[in-house]
Order: structure tokens, then C-alpha cells, then sequence
């Protein structure tokens, strides 16, 4: 086992959580992330290598089969998600299973995450994004900007979001969900 | 101050008194005030001067038209100039300033220039400021800045928050008077998305200021009824003090909603205002109508105002500007505000209509065919002369005068997509045409329906009809009987033989200014706008436009549809900078990026600077050290000497992955890359189509189907851009997959001779990184520290000896404090962007200096690189003439003659004896450092056949900075210039 | 102006980044004798319609594809939205 410590995308060596109001804003860090795009003309054959797994969601739409999740991320292109403490290899699993159907990035740390959650879900995203939040379900998945940002806006519940956006700039999106947060507190 | 104007009634709350000041006198005024009510009901009359002539001022309106109640409200960093009494909601603490007086508003001493306004008139600046030219910058307009203006800012920083927001909805509804409550009700009883938005902070619009609105019920008991309704649908939301000032493509609209404004200071962390982008499926607008002035003798006094709004301030916040009020106009609608303010106990010696047909009015005198011609007052109005119908002349004390020249549909957001209006011959007015923006619709008196009952069925109609469309079910309310008076008005405009009859209150114009542009040619109706500045600064002309359109038109012959209307644009009122920056202020204007380091680089006291979003370290100064070049030569020579670590995560890193990877790499460099071996790295220079170079990186090759691409940190994401656009659009049917993860790996560059040993320590063992097994140019997966997974690459941007290891950014923290520990006994040291840069000069690699949108490949000597034997992007324009001419530019080197003179960057070249000018330039310097290795400044740059003048001296001159200097053309590669580090 | 997304249904342009005219995506062949002039069309010569224009748009913001747009450049009216590659792949296969 190798003796490096990590560090979450806002530099601390655990996650952040805040509470403002009725929201909550966590840091996540325990998820491994991998894309995983089909070679031309190899959609259904990706879907099946990975059926046992997880089935590749539908146009802004995800997939959630614990530990496993996928989301649209474009024209056949998906992320997986697991958990990073069981899953830290993922891309390199689901790359066995697709072989050369498909293509696959580890992409883990190349996102930060916070899971937004509370009653005001709705009234603090409309402060943040163009994103039509009311009127999106639990498990719809939409890539979009956020304060500059483009992120990945993932519907996990009634009154759950996952933000997920570039890790480099996890300061600033956090900074951005915070200030939200604390205008409709 | 007592409330000497106050009335009786009102939608005021007399038991919540509220104390403010004007121009540091304090007065009471109550809740539901806005300042103007507030103002009017202390018997202020006097609130302004004007913008040119300094002309005393008073109120004109009660809303958000007004062109002269401007004023400064609160100070300090919060400070707002320009802010209109009528729309200012009272708060307890308010203090407001009079603006553009001196030394106060009662005795202004720009007011001589009332004295000169015979020259003062339209063009004045044009004709009188010609020359001499020079005069202009530093004499004329510092002056008339000074003199002609509006409020002012303290130039603190605005300490409130501005938040912005996206609304969805199925039906905007702008305006909640008559017409869009009786909307909103229809389409929130259908189950519609529907936002009604309101700039007032009371909902109701004409409702709140008519005594008489309805048969059988006061207006605010039906408005309460229809908001208890709809505050209970949670498919509506109400947006009290929230104007929509823009209507933009396909059904957005802008809007700002004050959150705070109506406050001494927002709560803590709560926003002042909120800039709302809403996407509308269908909007519907219901913003009523805006009264318009008569153009008379010095009707321009305080307490001239317009007969609406006299009603409004008397019905709504009982207050009157006087107890002795006349009125004038030219349509029954005045009559009204006539009836309502005797009826509120307010004295109205006559009516003065210019209708020879006017009907009576019961409880004062009409005086049928009668004009005023003549006003007094100094400060406020005290007396009008009437001439008859019969020509005699009459005076009449008052201390107001309430006019009517009709009403104009409030039609601003209609225009705004270049809608025309059209003209309506029994309101005369102009209306909304059929060219409103995509799902728009216009009901009640902004479509020129003035009376409530119009309003109400025309509101209910349009949203049925809006509904429809969207295959929503909606049907008609029940509505209360209303108010349909007919529009019984005779247009006229301007008194005839008045002279300083205003127009445009907000810019002094007048009816002779209008004259005398049409005497000048100015006729049409842009040109008039512009001449005369009719319909400029903060009321956009809303109370102005048309009367000077009818004078115009009278001049000239024509009816008021020929001679045309100017449109609107956004915003229909003044929106603060503040709104439209939002959040994006200071150091949050963008995101940052910071690197894996850059908490470790902190800890090392790092200066860092900005590139693009992402902060990189520039340089580490050690204690002692007390300038940047003492920091940078130490990072540079303890690099070359020994081994130096720089955190390089922010170039751009592209995954390429596909059968036909290899192919599609050959179609975006120029170079070849089909036959790049697995495990190996090459660089690559990236053309545009038309042959210039515009990027450059690596590709590492990690298998038959992989590539790992590298950009600049500058170019990452128009790189990333492009490459989609050739896998999409220009080689569609090649298997290639592209993914971004520049984020995913730390990346740090592991530079000089003792780099090897040092990576020896932190690779794993069994993995070989000799210089037999892993030459240089090789790449590979491996792993570090007892097992993490990384990647290596052999690769030297500073011409040492040299890596680029990576691996997930959350261990990047970790991997710099162990290369560190691992590299002490090698004296390592931590380079920042700086040192870097000092590095690749001496090496004479190409950056972002040198690859400056002008540069060939040939130019930067990589001409044989460019591949004749495939398609590339770029390849068939780099070989047109005017780009390979003998003596096009070449990258050298350029170093001082005498080692102690500084070469300047952007310094351009001259023969060593020939003329300096631009006919004679032999080329410019790109990039220049010093040079701790070889002791000396130097540079890179562009000489005219370059490589063919090594050796020659040449004269690097700056005209700018009077620098003139020696140099020498020598090889771009001053460090190691034949690779033997490198390869070590 | 709001750009309706084959996939994606309905979204805001400012997640777009422009580009130009579709022909772009004609890119000439580089081996035809006169291709030096037929690069120099395809990049310096556009029609710039008062009217339906057919152009590229990248949703960068968004699932990172090329639409083109069939846009009137008068009104804004947008009248018809295509995956570029599809364009691209048809136009190949027309040849």
C-alpha cells in the first residue's frame, strides 16, 4: 500500500460539510469516476458488457444500481460512478468488462462533488443555474454551467443535487453554493 | 415638518410612522409612503433642478416615468444617484440628497444658465465646441461634465450583494394591474407555470390610484381577493418590485427584483437586488399605459404635474401637491382625477379643457375651449393666466396644475426586437402592431384598452388564447362589472405661440428646440432624438417622445404615423451595475483554479499569478531574498545544476482513444503520428487551416488505441474544441473517443541532471527508469510510492535532463511533499512559472510569445516538420507563397553586444547602420530573460531569413522607451544545443 | 436565444460557443490539383445571408456537441437544429 495521503478538492483532509438553513452542502469525496464512450457503431454492444453491472441511462437521464450509477454525459458517452473506497480501480474494471467496445478515462479526480440537500433545493438552484430544476425528476442528469462553471447537475432526489465540476475550482464552486445557500436561508 | 398635504384615506398605514430626511431636513411620512407621497404630503413641491437650464423642479408622475424627482439616495459605498423619488419606498432612516445644484437646491447657481438659454438650445454643444479641437478633452468637457449632469457616485465599493436567477415558467405576465391580475387568475386557475411580476411594491396598478374603477367594490378589495387567490397556487409566484426591463430572443426576459431596496441595508448575506433571466413559453404584456404631458408656457414649474398621477398621489397615498389644484386637458379622463380630488376635500378652482364640447363637471367650473398660456411661480407654481375660448385672459391662483394630453400605451418591451407600433386613431396614440417578439401578446391599456373593463376582459383573453397555444385548458373568470368609459379626447399637444413650452422635462427640451431642428433639417425622427437629446438618459422620453413627434409632425405637414416613432430598447428603467454583475465582483469576477500544490506552495510563502482562471506559482522566495530575480536565478541555476520540481497540472491534457486514434492525431498536427511507437512521447505543433500555428504539446502513446495529448494551459480548451470539431464535423467516421483530464492527474515536472535519481527514489522498483529502459521521449504507466498508479513521461521543456510524472490529483499534495523529502540530499529545489519560463527561452522552445496567431511553422523552424504526405489541418495553406518567401522570419537567438545591456521585449530590429522606421524593420523580440547561466539578458525573436544570419549584429530598438541597443543573432538555443542533457 | 437541441430538447445559446457557416464542413480534398485555391474558398470565402443561414454552434457548455443551426439572421428564428457529425457523415456518404 502506498504511503500517500490524499486530499479533497477544497484542500482539506477530510470533507467539508456545511449546514445553512434548511440546506446541507457535503463535500464527496468517496466516488471513483470513469467515462466510458462506444466505439462507432458499438452502443448496444457497450450496454450489454456492462449489463451485468449497470444499464447505460438514456439521454439526460442516470442509472443507479448500487454500488454502481452511470449518467448521460453525451452522444454515447457515460460516467459510472462507485464508491472510491471499494472502487478506487474502476475505470480499469470497466474497461475489462467493455474491452474494445468502448473507450474509458479515469475521470475521478478530474471532478470535485458536493451533494446539495434540503427543502429549499429548488429556490437555491434557480439562484445558480439556468438549469429548469423544477421540473426536473429525481435521476435526471444535465451538463450545464454553474457561476462560470460547467458542471454536471445530477438529480439524486426530490430534494438531493449532486454538483459535480472541475476539481481545480472546487473553491470557487463551493464558495458559489455557500453564498445561495445563505441568500434564501 | 407637519404633513401638511396629507389627505384623508389612502393604502397607507398612518399608524406606522416613518422619519427620513431631504437634504438633511427630517420629515415623517408613513408605511406604504414612497418618497415622493412622502415628500408631497410634507408640502415639499420643490425636488430638482434640471438637467441643462437648472430649472426648479418638482414631481411629475407617481411611477417609475418620472423625469425630474432624481435624486442621491443614501451614501457611502451605498450611495445611488439618479434614483427616482416616485419609485423609492420609504423606509424608516432614508435619506435622500437633491442632485445637479450648488449650493443647494433652493438658490442653484447654475441657474444663469436659464439666463442664457437662448443660446443654451438644441446643437449648442456641437455649434459652440467646434474648436480649437484641443480645447475639447481638457476645457469643454471637464466643464459641462461638471455643469450639466445628474447625481453622483462616492467611488466606494458597493458593499451589497447582488444575486442573479433563472425562472421557468408558462406564462410571464408583466404588470399586475387590472389586466394582469385578471391574466393570472385565468391561466393559475388552468394549472399554468405562471409568474406575475410587478415593478411596484403594491400589487394593482391603476387599481390602487382610481377612486372609481369598479361599479360595486373598492379596487383593493377585489386586488386582495384575486392575490389571496393566487398566493395559494403554487403554480404562480408573485414577484412584487420586480421590473421586467428586457424582452430578449425566443420568450427571455430580464428582470430585476429589488430585495432590498425598500430597506435601510439588506440583512446579512441576503441579496439587495436579484437579476432574474426568465425563459418564458408565452409573456403577456400588461404594463398599462403612461399619461402625457401638454406642452405650455414655463409648465415646467413645481407642482405642474400630470393629472394621473395628481389622482394617484391623492387616492393611494393621500397626498395632494396642493389644496388648490386645476386642472387642464383635452380628454374625460381628467375630468376624473378633477371628481376624485374633491372628493378627497382638495379645492379645484376649474377645469380647464380644450375640448370647446367639454362636458360639466359637478362642484367646479369647465372652462370649455380654454388654454393656459402663462404660469408663476419662482420655486413652485402659484398662478396660472387661462385665455378663454372667447380670448380673454384669466388668472388663476393654484399650487398645482393636474394635465392630461391622454394616454400613451406603455409599449417599451414590445419594441425591444424591433417591433414597430402602429398608430390608433380614436386614442391617439400609437399601440403595439403584430411584430411582437416570439410569444408575446399585449392586453388592456399597454394594447390601447384604457378602461377597466377593456383591461380586465382583454387580460383574461390573452392569457386564454396564450394557454391555448401551449395546450393548456383555460377558461374566462368571472370578472367584477368595471369602469368602460369611453377615450373622449381631442389631440393636442402644445399651446400654440408658447415658447419655453416643455417637451422632455428630463433634457430640457423644448417645443422651440424641436422648431429649431426642423429648421435646421433635422426632421426625421432619429435625427430629432439626437439633436435635440428628446428621449435620452434615465426615462428613455417615456412622458416626452410623443408630444415632440406631434410638434415635429405639425412642422413638417405630415400625420404623426408618417413621421414615424422612435422604438425602444432594453432596459426599460435604469437597472443597477450592480444587478447586472451579480456575484462575479472582485476576486469571485471568475472561478479560480489552483493546482494540486498549491496549498504546499502557500506553505512555501509562493508569489503567484494568474494564468488564465488558474493561479501558478511564479516563484518561491527564500528568506533574504528581496527581489523576484534574486528567487528566480537561484530556482533556475539549482535546476540546472542539480534538480528543480514545478507544478505543471494546468496544460491541458486530451484522451484520445479509438481504432483510429493514430489517423486522427495525424489530421490535427502536422506533424506525423501514425508511426509513433507505443510507450514513446513526440511533440507536436498544431496549425490552424490557414497555416499558422496556433498550439503545441505532446502526445504520449500509452497504446495501438490510446494517446494521451498535452496542450498549453492557455489554449486547453479551444484545443479541446477544435479536436471535437475534426472528430465531428471534418473526419466523422473515424473511431475516435476524446475526453478531458486535465484535472484528473497532478503533473509535476521533475528538471535537471539529478532528476533521475531523485524519481529512482519515488518510483516503485520494479519499474526501470534508466536511461537504457526508459530513454528519453518514452512514457509509461506506472506506480509510485508503494503502489499508487502514475504515469511518467520523458520529456524536457527546460532542456535538462528531465520528467513529467503524474498521477490522481487528490495524492498531488502528497507526491510533492515526498519528491521534496526525497530530494533534499540532492539540494531540490521548487521552480514557479517564472524560472520555467527563463528555462525554455535559454532552450529556445517556442511559447505563447512566439506562437502569436502571425507565426508559420516555418517561421519557428519547424518547416520539414510539417508532413507533405497526409492530410492535416493546415497543411495546404502553409505552403501558399506569401508564407515561404525567402526571406521570411526565422526564430533566433538575440543577445546583447555589450553582456550588460538589457534586451527589451518587443523591441523591433533595425540594420546595425540603416534608417530606423518601419520600411526597415528586420524583425521584432518575442520573449527575454536574464540568463543566470550564461550571465547575460537575452531573447527570442523573429529576424527576416533568421538562420541565415547568425553572427550578424543588428540594432534592437524600442522608440518608445528610447532603448537602442547592440545585439547579436545567435542560435534560439543557447542552453545545450545539441540535446546532450537531454538524452543523458 | 434558446437553441432546441436534438438531444437535449430547448437550451439557452449562451452554452454555445458560435463558429460560423456550415460549410465548414465541407473541407476540400487536399490532394486535388487546385487545392491551394479550394482551401482558400472553404476558408476566406462565406455568404453572409440577411436571411436563413445554415451555421455551426458547439454545445460546449452541454453535452459537447456540433449542432448545425439553420438560423434567420434577420429575425433570430431558429428553424431547424441537426447533429453536425450526422451533416457531415450524410454529405460524406452523398460523395
Amino acid at each position: 500500500m502506498h504511503n500517500l495521503k490524499p486530499i479533497t478538492p477544497l484542500g482539506g483532509a477530510t470533507p467539508r460539510v456545511d449546514t445553512i438553513g434548511a440546506m446541507t452542502i457535503t463535500e464527496v469525496v468517496d466516488c471513483a469516476m470513469a467515462s466510458v464512450a462506444a466505439r462507432n457503431d458499438q452502443r448496444d454492444a457497450v450496454k450489454s458488457a456492462l449489463a451485468g453491472k449497470i444499464s447505460l441511462p438514456e439521454v439526460g437521464l442516470s442509472t443507479m444500481e448500487a454500488p454502481y450509477s452511470a449518467f448521460w454525459m453525451g452522444m454515447d458517452q457515460w460516467m459510472i460512478t462507485a464508491p472510491h473506497e471499494s472502487h478506487e480501480l474502476l475505470a480499469q474494471e470497466v474497461k475489462a468488462d467493455v474491452g474494445d467496445t468502448a473507450s474509458v478515462v479515469e475521470q475521478t479526480d478530474a471532478w470535485c462533488r458536493f451533494d446539495v440537500a434540503g427543502q429549499d433545493l429548488c429556490d437555491m438552484f434557480e439562484r445558480l443555474c439556468n438549469a429548469p430544476v423544477r421540473s426536473m425528476a429525481a435521476g435526471a442528469a444535465l451538463r450545464g454551467t454553474l457561476e462560470h462553471l460547467g458542471v454536471f447537475l445530477w438529480r439524486l432526489e426530490d430534494t438531493t443535487m449532486a454538483v459535480i465540476a472541475p476539481r481545480s475550482s472546487a473553491g470557487s464552486l463551493h464558495h458559489a453554493l455557500i453564498g445561495a445557500a445563505k441568500s434564501i436561508a | 415638518m407637519s404633513q401638511s398635504n396629507r389627505l384623508k384615506g389612502g393604502l397607507i398605514q398612518t399608524d406606522k410612522p416613518l422619519n427620513f430626511t431631504f437634504d438633511g431636513k427630517s420629515f415623517q411620512g408613513f408605511q406604504g409612503d414612497t418618497l415622493a407621497s412622502a415628500l408631497m404630503a410634507n408640502g415639499v413641491r420643490l425636488m430638482g433642478r434640471s438637467f441643462k437650464y437648472h430649472r426648479p423642479r418638482g414631481l411629475l408622475t407617481s411611477g417609475s416615468e418620472e423625469p425630474n424627482a432624481l435624486m442621491e439616495l443614501r451614501s457611502g459605498g451605498r450611495q445611488e444617484p439618479n434614483t427616482r423619488a416616485t419609485v423609492a419606498e420609504l423606509y424608516d432612516g432614508l435619506s435622500a440628497q437633491s442632485q445637479n445644484r450648488w449650493p443647494s437646491l433652493e438658490r442653484d447657481m447654475m441657474a444663469i444658465n436659464d439666463r442664457f438659454s437662448t443660446f443654451l438650445t438644441a446643437g449648442f454643444y456641437y455649434k459652440t465646441f467646434m474648436w480649437p479641437k484641443a480645447f475639447w478633452e481638457k476645457l469643454y468637457e471637464p466643464i459641462i461634465r461638471k455643469a450639466a449632469g445628474l447625481g453622483s457616485l462616492t467611488g466606494e465599493d458597493d458593499p451589497d450583494l447582488y444575486d442573479k436567477g433563472f425562472l421557468h415558467c408558462d406564462l410571464l405576465i408583466i404588470g399586475a394591474g387590472p389586466t394582469g391580475l385578471s391574466a393570472a387568475l385565468t391561466a393559475g386557475r388552468a394549472g399554468a407555470q405562471v409568474i406575475l411580476a410587478d415593478e411596484d411594491f403594491e400589487l394593482g396598478g391603476r387599481l390602487l390610484a382610481d377612486a372609481n374603477a369598479f361599479e360595486s367594490r373598492s379596487g383593493s378589495d377585489w386586488i386582495s381577493e384575486v392575490l389571496g387567490e393566487l398566493n395559494a397556487l403554487p403554480n404562480v409566484r408573485i414577484m412584487p418590485r420586480t421590473t421586467v426591463f428586457g424582452s430578449y430572443d425566443h420568450g427571455i426576459y430580464g428582470a430585476v427584483e429589488r430585495n432590498a431596496d425598500h430597506l435601510a441595508t439588506p440583512q446579512a448575506d441576503k441579496p439587495r437586488q436579484t437579476l432574474w433571466r426568465i425563459y418564458s413559453k408565452r409573456a403577456l404584456v400588461a404594463t398599462g399605459a403612461i399619461e402625457r404631458p401638454i406642452a405650455f408656457e414655463n409648465n415646467d414649474r413645481p407642482g405642474i404635474m400630470l393629472a394621473g398621477a395628481v389622482r394617484a398621489f391623492a387616492n393611494r397615498w393621500a397626498a395632494t401637491p396642493a389644496h388648490s389644484v386645476v386642472v387642464f386637458g383635452n380628454n374625460g379622463d381628467a375630468h376624473a382625477t378633477a371628481r376624485d380630488l374633491m372628493a378627497k376635500g382638495v379645492n379645484v378652482p376649474a377645469i380647464i379643457d380644450v375640448r370647446s364640447d367639454a362636458p360639466d363637471c359637478a362642484g367646479t367650473e369647465v372652462l370649455a375651449g380654454a388654454q393656459i398660456v402663462e404660469t408663476k411661480g419662482r420655486l413652485g407654481v402659484t398662478s396660472i393666466t387661462v385665455r378663454l375660448a372667447n380670448g380673454q385672459h384669466r388668472e388663476i391662483a393654484c399650487g398645482s396644475v393636474a394635465m392630461s394630453g391622454g394616454w400613451n400605451p406603455n409599449l417599451g418591451l414590445t419594441c425591444h426586437q424591433r417591433g414597430r407600433p402602429s398608430w390608433k386613431e380614436d386614442i391617439h396614440a400609437f399601440v403595439p402592431s403584430s411584430d411582437l417578439p416570439v410569444g408575446q401578446s399585449v392586453a388592456g391599456a399597454a394594447a390601447g384598452d384604457l378602461s377597466t373593463h377593456q383591461a380586465l376582459m382583454g387580460g383574461a383573453t390573452k392569457a386564454v388564447e396564450a394557454l391555448n397555444a401551449l395546450g393548456v385548458t383555460a377558461t374566462m373568470p368571472d370578472l367584477p362589472e368595471a369602469e368602460d368609459r369611453p377615450v373622449a379626447i381631442t389631440p393636442f399637444w402644445h399651446v400654440k405661440g408658447a415658447k419655453r413650452a416643455w417637451l422632455d422635462y428630463q433634457n430640457d427640451v423644448t417645443v422651440k428646440d424641436v422648431k429649431l431642428a426642423h429648421q435646421e433639417n433635422f426632421t426625421s425622427v432619429e435625427h430629432l432624438k439626437r439633436y435635440t437629446t428628446l428621449g435620452m438618459a434615465t426615462d428613455q422620453g417615456k412622458t416626452s417622445n410623443l408630444g415632440a413627434l406631434a410638434v415635429m409632425a405639425e412642422l413638417t405637414g405630415k400625420p404623426i404615423p408618417e413621421t414615424g416613432t422612435t422604438i425602444f430598447r432594453p432596459p426599460y428603467t435604469p437597472v443597477a451595475m450592480g444587478a447586472l454583475g451579480g456575484r462575479a465582483v472582485g476576486k469571485d469576477f471568475h472561478p479560480t483554479r489552483l493546482t494540486p500544490s498549491h496549498t504546499w506552495s502557500e506553505e512555501q510563502g509562493a508569489v503567484f499569478v494568474e494564468v488564465g482562471n488558474w493561479l501558478r506559482a511564479q516563484w518561491f522566495p527564500k528568506a533574504g531574498e528581496t527581489h523576484w530575480r534574486q528567487s528566480v536565478d537561484r530556482e533556475v541555476l539549482q535546476t540546472r545544476n542539480s534538480v528543480g520540481i514545478c507544478d505543471v497540472t494546468t496544460l491541458g491534457k486530451i484522451d484520445v482513444q479509438g481504432a483510429d486514434a493514430a489517423q486522427f492525431l495525424n489530421n490535427i498536427y502536422a506533424n506525423a503520428f501514425a508511426k509513433l511507437p507505443v510507450g514513446k512521447v513526440r511533440y507536436g505543433l498544431m496549425l490552424r487551416e490557414d497555416g499558422v500555428a496556433y498550439d503545441d504539446g505532446t502526445a504520449a502513446r500509452f497504446a495501438d488505441d490510446h494517446y494521451v495529448v498535452t496542450t498549453t494551459t492557455a489554449n486547453a480548451v479551444l484545443v479541446y474544441r477544435n479536436m471535437e470539431f475534426a472528430r465531428q464535423c471534418l473526419w466523422p467516421d473515424l473511431d475516435v473517443q476524446l475526453i478531458s483530464t486535465t484535472e484528473a492527474w497532478a503533473q509535476y515536472a521533475v528538471a535537471g541532471p539529478n532528476s533521475r535519481k531523485l524519481l529512482q527514489k519515488i518510483v516503485d522498483p520494479e519499474f526501470d527508469i534508466s536511461n537504457e529502459a526508459f530513454p528519453f521521449m518514452g512514457c509509461a504507466e506506472i506506480t509510485v510510492c508503494g503502489g499508487l498508479r502514475a504515469r511518467l513521461f520523458r520529456i524536457s521543456f527546460s532542456g535538462e535532463l528531465a520528467y513529467e510524472i503524474a498521477v490522481p490529483t487528490r495524492y498531488g499534495d502528497a507526491l510533492m511533499r515526498e519528491m521534496m523529502k526525497a530530494g533534499e540530499e540532492f539540494d531540490v529545489v521548487p521552480y514557479g512559472t517564472e524560472a520555467l519560463g527563463v528555462m525554455r527561452i535559454e532552450k529556445g522552445h517556442a511559447a505563447g510569445n512566439e506562437l502569436n496567431g502571425t507565426t508559420s511553422a516555418l517561421n519557428l523552424g519547424m518547416g520539414r516538420m510539417v508532413s507533405k504526405k497526409k492530410d492535416c489541418i493546415g497543411n495546404v495553406l502553409s505552403e501558399r507563397d506569401g508564407m515561404n518567401t525567402e526571406d521570411a522570419y526565422r526564430l533566433v537567438g538575440i543577445k546583447p553586444v555589450d553582456s550588460s545591456a538589457t534586451v527589451p521585449a518587443g523591441g523591433h530590429l533595425m540594420s546595425a547602420t540603416g534608417p530606423v522606421d518601419a520600411a526597415h524593420d528586420q524583425g521584432y523580440v518575442t520573449s527575454t530573460a536574464y540568463s543566470p547561466i550564461l550571465e547575460s539578458s537575452i531573447g527570442l525573436g523573429f529576424v527576416k531569413n533568421g538562420a541565415e544570419r547568425m553572427g550578424e549584429k543588428l540594432r534592437l530598438v524600442n522608440p518608445l522607451e528610447g532603448q537602442n541597443i547592440m545585439v547579436e543573432i545567435v542560435s534560439a538555443h543557447f542552453v545545450d544545443p545539441d540535446g546532450e542533457k537531454l538524452r543523458a | 436565444m434558446i437553441i432546441n437541441h436534438p438531444l437535449l430538447g430547448p437550451r439557452d445559446a449562451q452554452e454555445f460557443t458560435y463558429l460560423g457557416d456550415a460549410s465548414l464542413l465541407d473541407r476540400p480534398d487536399w490532394q486535388v490539383p487546385d487545392a491551394a485555391q479550394a482551401f482558400h474558398d472553404y476558408l476566406y470565402l462565406r455568404d453572409n445571408p440577411a436571411g436563413d443561414h445554415r451555421e455551426l454552434w458547439f454545445h460546449e457548455q452541454g453535452d459537447r456537441s456540433w449542432l448545425v443551426v439553420t438560423r434567420n439572421t434577420l429575425t433570430h428564428e431558429i428553424l431547424n437544429v441537426e447533429l453536425a457529425r450526422d451533416v457531415a457523415k450524410a454529405r460524406r456518404a452523398a460523395q
